[in-house]
């Protein structure tokens, strides 16, 4: 049973899914912000942080977002303005594409676009936010902006590739890269014959839960990963000079990125929008909160991490990377890959 | 009203698509800044994918935005900006237009040449049922699978008919990556 069964025009259609994802990602961006910058990282610090603005200062980020609208849209004489003013946007369209595919619910009502390479889809138009970083910094016409550039697209291709091998045991598993072919395979799977909770791929793909989540870490520049946007060696990096609504873009961006990659792991990894036992209308009803409730919780961990260690040196990151994590990930493929023949 | 739209909406996006990327292209060979010429190229490649979607080559087309766009173009702007990063106007021309002109007059012979014989007037039919399943499937001319899904099909062609020719080129680029790696070497 499709709740979302009506036939609609082509045109309306994509009308509607437009919007649905031009409102999702700003929302998921206040909300991450809200609940774990403002708030979380405030209550592990022994503080209260912003009270003042909605009830326990909820509605901070909008009177920030107000505030930044409202600003002097300040570009540099020696910026290269056309290059300067289009980097945020192609962040923040990076950001846009990955919604695209990841599924709330079943059958095709349940998602924008129902794309038979899906996880590949999005993890290919993830990776186009490093050439908006790229632009950033070069066209600051700044140094501090520049090295910040080079250190995330150092950072941001070095660990594309444990992520993307991180994946390919999932999908190994599951036999598809359609992403509610993923959720599927997770719902009436069976843990080496034991299906009572089917089988969601964070305990038989653990090795790759783990190197997802390192790798998505260092993809968003979340501490201890931040060198790019380093505020002790480089001001703000790549988006130092950047103010007002640009500067928006920037932090749309960043936690609607980080929106996206909890969302993306919460479906690869927890079983996305279903729950064992619930199908049918059930599972449409309540498929939307369960992969918000998912995505929050792998956002927590992201963020308990963030507020955690410290910034990792510049040499560690990449020596994790090439030595540690791909190596990893490449075992893990190998013993997927055997035990899928075998079992 | 649904029907037609299968046939004109990809003609016309075809066109869009070929006319910006022709545009970006050129752009690309005559800026005066090296950075505006690998963003211009940005467009190119990423025209190049939109046309493989439109000839519901999805899996290929995106392999080009992560493969070209993610990771070749952000390695030429990484290289631009780590060495030099010349943020004003520099001669970039190094006189050697003709040979190029005829390096790209040869390739273009040889394409039109090759493409004309192996599909001449075939006419390939898309699947219109574009919204129903998400994706336009195609009805190979050459090899009759007719409405399959792609994306299997290439990969077992790979790794089943082409696996000898698939591993001489992973050889190749291993031997290019060590030979990169001993040239750059200073002790």
């Amino acid at each position: 049973m499709n709740l979302l069964a009506v036939h609609v025009p082509w045109g309306l259609a994509l009308g509607i899914k437009t919007l649905i994802v031009l409102i999702v990602v700003p929302t998921g961006a206040l909300l991450l912000g809200y609940v774990f910058l403002l708030k979380m990282m405030s209550h592990m610090q022994s503080r209260l942080g912003p009270m003042e603005a909605g009830p326990h200062g909820s509605l901070q980020l909008v009177a920030d977002g107000l505030k930044f609208l409202q600003k002097e849209d300040v570009i540099l004489a020696e910026a290269d303005r056309p290059v300067f003013k289009l980097a945020p946007a192609v962040v923040v369209l990076s950001t846009f594409l990955i919604f695209v595919v990841i599924p709330v619910g079943p059958g095709p009502g349940g998602v924008v676009s129902n794309l038979d390479v899906g996880v590949f889809y999005a993890l290919a138009v993830s990776s186009l936010s490093v050439i908006g970083v790229l632009m950033a910094g070069w066209a600051s016409a700044n140094k501090f902006a520049l090295l910040g550039a080079l250190r995330a697209a150092a950072q941001l291709i070095a660990y594309e590739l444990p992520l993307l091998l991180a994946v390919v045991g999932v999908v190994l598993q599951a036999g598809t890269m359609n992403l509610q072919g993923i959720v599927a395979a997770q719902q009436d799977g069976s843990i080496f014959g034991w299906g009572f909770i089917g089988n969601p791929f964070i305990f038989t793909q653990f090795i790759g839960f783990v190197l997802f989540m390192v790798a998505a870490q260092a993809e968003l520049t979340q501490t201890p990963f931040d060198m790019p946007v380093a505020e002790s060696e480089l001001v703000a990096g790549y988006m130092v000079e950047y103010t007002g609504f640009r500067f928006l873009f920037f932090f749309i961006g960043e936690f609607g990125t980080a929106t996206a990659f909890a969302a993306l792991a919460a479906t690869l990894f927890l079983g996305g929008y279903a729950l064992p036992w619930f199908h049918g209308t059930a599972a449409t009803v309540l498929g939307p909160f369960v992969l918000i409730a998912k995505m929050m919780l792998v956002a927590f961990f992201i963020f308990w991490v963030r507020f955690t260690y410290p910034r990792l040196r510049e040499d560690q990151l990449q020596s994790l990377a090439w030595k540690v994590l791909i190596p990893l990930a490449l075992f893990n493929i190998v013993l997927t890959g055997t035990l899928k023949v075998l079992v | 009203m649904l029907a037609e739209y299968s046939a004109v909406v990809p003609d016309v996006a075809f066109w869009i698509i070929a006319v910006a990327m022709g545009l970006a292209a050129l752009r690309v060979v005559t800026t005066k800044n090296i950075v505006h010429a690998a963003l211009y190229l940005v467009v190119v490649l990423a025209g190049a994918a939109a046309l493989y979607i439109l000839l519901t080559a999805e899996f290929v087309g995106w392999v080009q935005v992560l493969v070209y766009i993610g990771a070749v173009v952000i390695l030429f702007l990484f290289g631009i900006m780590l060495t030099r990063a010349p943020r004003t106007d520099t001669e970039l021309d190094n006189d050697q237009r003709w040979a190029a002109a005829i390096v790209a007059l040869f390739f273009m012979g040889v394409l039109i040449v090759l493409l004309v014989d192996a599909f001449g007037a075939k006419h390939i039919v898309l699947n219109d049922n574009l919204q129903a399943s998400g994706r336009l499937t195609a009805d190979f001319v050459k090899h009759g699978h007719n409405g399959q899904v792609v994306r299997p099909t290439v990969g077992s062609a790979i790794f089943q008919q082409y696996v000898l020719p698939f591993e001489a080129i992973s050889m190749l680029l291993l031997a290019a990556l060590v030979g990169a790696v001993a040239m750059a070497r200073r002790d």
